[in-house]
């Protein structure tokens, strides 16, 4: 039975960084109608960029902050003026193969330009242990779970209860509305961009350790985060966190119960399952085509 | 035409004929084809390095047979096909001998057609399909799985007095050659294996694999992964309190594995074949060669190249002729000695299927490096 707890918890601190990457997904699409592709990327070039500032003798939380600055800029701001604004009025497909193009040239930008290799990162949490009840715990995953869990709380609160918050879900729900209610619609959407931006420089920040910085590391993260947010409902946050709990969870209990091999595959048939029976997802609302 | 003219015009043509003939009888060339970007950027790049140092060496004292060695250097980023295609290049050009890949991949795919021209290929591929297709022109640099294997079993039987072991493994081609090795030399020495436990290739979390080798509860394991997943391995057998002995080969131990698993790596054991931290003069002499031309030091793919090169100039050299054929034969059956040739650095043997037969090391990791915990000899000196 330790078992299966040990296995519970460690799928549920990989699960949280998933939702970190899912909520991003989830906030682009419901304030700006962007489906980004390159969601993985944008976790892992920040990991390279902290690395970089590391080297040039920066302490960690000085890196970090940098990195956020620097993140706010290119995949925030270059990001939604490049490719969001120009291809949006074209539809969702564009930006779709947009940012899958985007992905591509990121990790091969980093392969190529940078080095192939994976590099150590330095994990935000010393390296101690807890034994509770037989099951196993790193001070990084209980550290990983509560700092996801504050992010993903911190944003919904902040998107419910501050005025530019509110603002922004004005922009979500009803564009036109919102312009003529005199809020600055380009700026809230900036404002999504760049929380975004923010979320995956800490997504970054907490799995890079684990993961290890390689220019590859975005791939199978950008896909999980896509099914999590799918499967806990595209068009809410708190689904966010819920699908990649799920996706964490099931993807540790299918290796170690069914088999290794069907690891990847787990997070696959439960996003098929919940297309078929739950389109909105777990946690979403049935939203009806604006005409 | 008059008799000059005729003469001049026959001159002319024979020099030019003579000409291509003339040019090869004055260099020796030898093509290179290495992992130079793409998954294998790392092995290539080292085993290239360790060739063109002791290419430099040779031409400098002289050359083989007082002719200079020419060393092609070309990509092939990984790729089984693109390696095929640059060894039918290498043919064209009449190249006397083909060094590398190093990625067993691309190897089974390339030595085909060295095979079919007929040309010695020295490769530095560890999977133990390599030298079993019957192939007279392939060559290894490091020790198949099927020799290194045995050697592993009988530390974990007379050492460690181990009579039952868990077995972790990569599930790609050379995971699995590794673990159906393993297997059978542990049979061979009467160690049961308790326990199968198969991972991806890129596997981030090992929880599952891990716990499953603490239920079985074997008196050690026997971690074959590559080298990242060694890493993620080894932190999670830290993690989650695995107090057994941890045994690898060649990948466990690696220079990479240590510097990503950090403090998770100590105490690992790994058997490895060549590493530039073996206690032996001319090994420190070669790190320290390596060191002041790169400025790195390199992995033991490094070694496999430069020794690789003091090899095939050795056979040239009894060979007594540049004939591709009769230097192949030269290869097979050659026992060197680094007393005599000191460019091999290690005795070794070299079979009728293009096997090596050498002596080995033992390595613990202490304190975030290799240190040499034992010398095995070849298993032909038992």
């Amino acid at each position: 039975m330790t078992d299966f707890f040990q296995l519970v918890f460690s799928g549920m601190a990989t699960g949280s960084i998933y939702a970190l990457a899912a909520l991003g997904f989830t906030l682009l699409w419901q304030a700006s109608g962007t489906i980004n592709f390159a969601q993985g990327e944008f976790v892992m070039l920040p990991a390279f960029v902290m690395l970089a500032f590391a080297t040039f003798g920066a302490p960690m939380p000085v890196a970090f902050a940098l990195t956020c600055v620097v993140a706010v800029a290119i995949l925030g701001w270059a990001f939604k003026r490049g490719i969001a604004d120009p291809l949006l009025r074209f539809g969702l497909m564009p930006i779709v193969v947009a940012t899958i193009g985007l992905a591509i040239a990121a990790r091969n930008g980093i392969r190529a330009g940078y080095s192939a290799e994976a590099h150590p990162f330095p994990s935000l949490f010393a390296d101690k242990l807890f034994n509770i009840a037989g099951v196993t715990i790193t001070l990084a995953d209980v550290g990983t779970l509560v700092f996801a869990l504050l992010l993903v709380v911190g944003t919904q609160a902040f998107l419910a209860r501050t005025v530019t918050g509110r603002a922004m879900q004005a922009v979500a729900q009803n564009t036109e509305s919102a312009t003529v209610l005199g809020i600055n619609v380009p700026r809230m959407i900036f404002y999504t961009f760049a929380i975004n931006a923010v979320l995956a420089c800490a997504a970054a920040l907490l799995v890079t350790p684990t993961y290890l910085a390689k220019f590859d590391m975005g791939e199978s993260l950008g896909t999980k985060a896509f099914f999590a947010a799918i499967i806990g409902g595209f068009n809410n946050s708190r689904g966010a966190l819920l699908g990649g709990i799920i996706v964490g969870v099931s993807e540790n209990l299918a290796a170690a119960y069914i088999s290794p091999a069907y690891k990847d595959a787990v997070a696959l048939v439960i996003f098929m399952v919940v297309i078929l029976f739950k389109p909105q997802g777990l946690l979403g609302k049935k939203v009806e085509r604006k005409v | 035409m008059n008799l000059f003219r005729r003469t001049f015009v026959t001159t002319a043509c024979a020099l030019a004929l003579a000409g291509p003939g003339l040019a090869q009888a004055q260099a020796i060339k030898i093509a290179g084809l290495y992992e130079l970007s793409g998954a294998g950027a790392t092995s290539g790049t080292n085993f290239k390095d360790g060739v063109a140092l002791a290419v430099k060496e040779i031409n400098a004292a002289g050359g083989i047979m007082g002719k200079q060695i020419e060393h092609s250097i070309s990509d092939t980023q990984s790729n089984p096909g693109v390696a095929k295609g640059l060894t039918t290049k290498a043919v064209d050009d009449n190249v006397i001998a083909i060094m590398g890949p190093v990625f067993s991949g691309s190897i089974m795919v390339s030595m085909a057609e060295s095979r079919r021209a007929e040309v010695p290929n020295i490769v530095g591929g560890e999977a133990a399909a390599i030298t079993k297709q019957g192939n007279p022109y392939v060559f290894r640099t490091s020790f198949t799985q099927e020799t290194a294997m045995p050697k592993v079993a009988r530390y974990l039987a007379n050492n460690l007095k181990a009579k039952n072991v868990a077995v972790i493994f990569v599930n790609n081609d050379f995971g699995k050659g590794g673990r159906d090795a393993i297997t059978k030399a542990l049979t061979d020495v009467g160690i049961k294996v308790i326990a199968d436990i198969s991972t991806e290739s890129g596997q981030i979390d090992f929880s599952a694999p891990v716990l499953k080798a603490k239920g079985a509860n074997a008196d050690a394991l026997f971690a074959y992964t590559n080298e990242e997943e060694s890493a993620r391995l080894l932190r999670e057998l830290r993690k989650q309190g695995y107090n057994k002995p941890v045994v690898g080969e060649t990948t466990l131990t690696g220079q990479k594995v240590i510097e990503l698993a950090g403090d998770s790596a100590n105490g690992a054991v790994g058997h490895v074949g060549l590493t530039v931290d073996a206690p032996n003069p001319l090994m420190l002499k070669f790190k320290a060669k390596f060191y002041q031309e790169y400025k790195y030091f390199c992995d033991h793919n490094g070694i496999k190249g430069y020794t690789g090169v003091y090899m095939l100039k050795a056979a040239i050299e009894k060979a007594g002729k540049l004939d591709r054929k009769a230097i192949a034969t030269a290869l097979h059956g050659l026992k060197l000695t680094a007393a005599k040739t000191p460019g091999v650095i290690l005795d070794v043997a070299i079979d009728d299927k293009g096997d090596l037969d050498r002596e080995s090391y033992l390595v613990e990791v202490k304190g975030g490096k290799q240190e040499v915990k034992e010398v095995l000899p070849a298993l032909g000196q038992k």
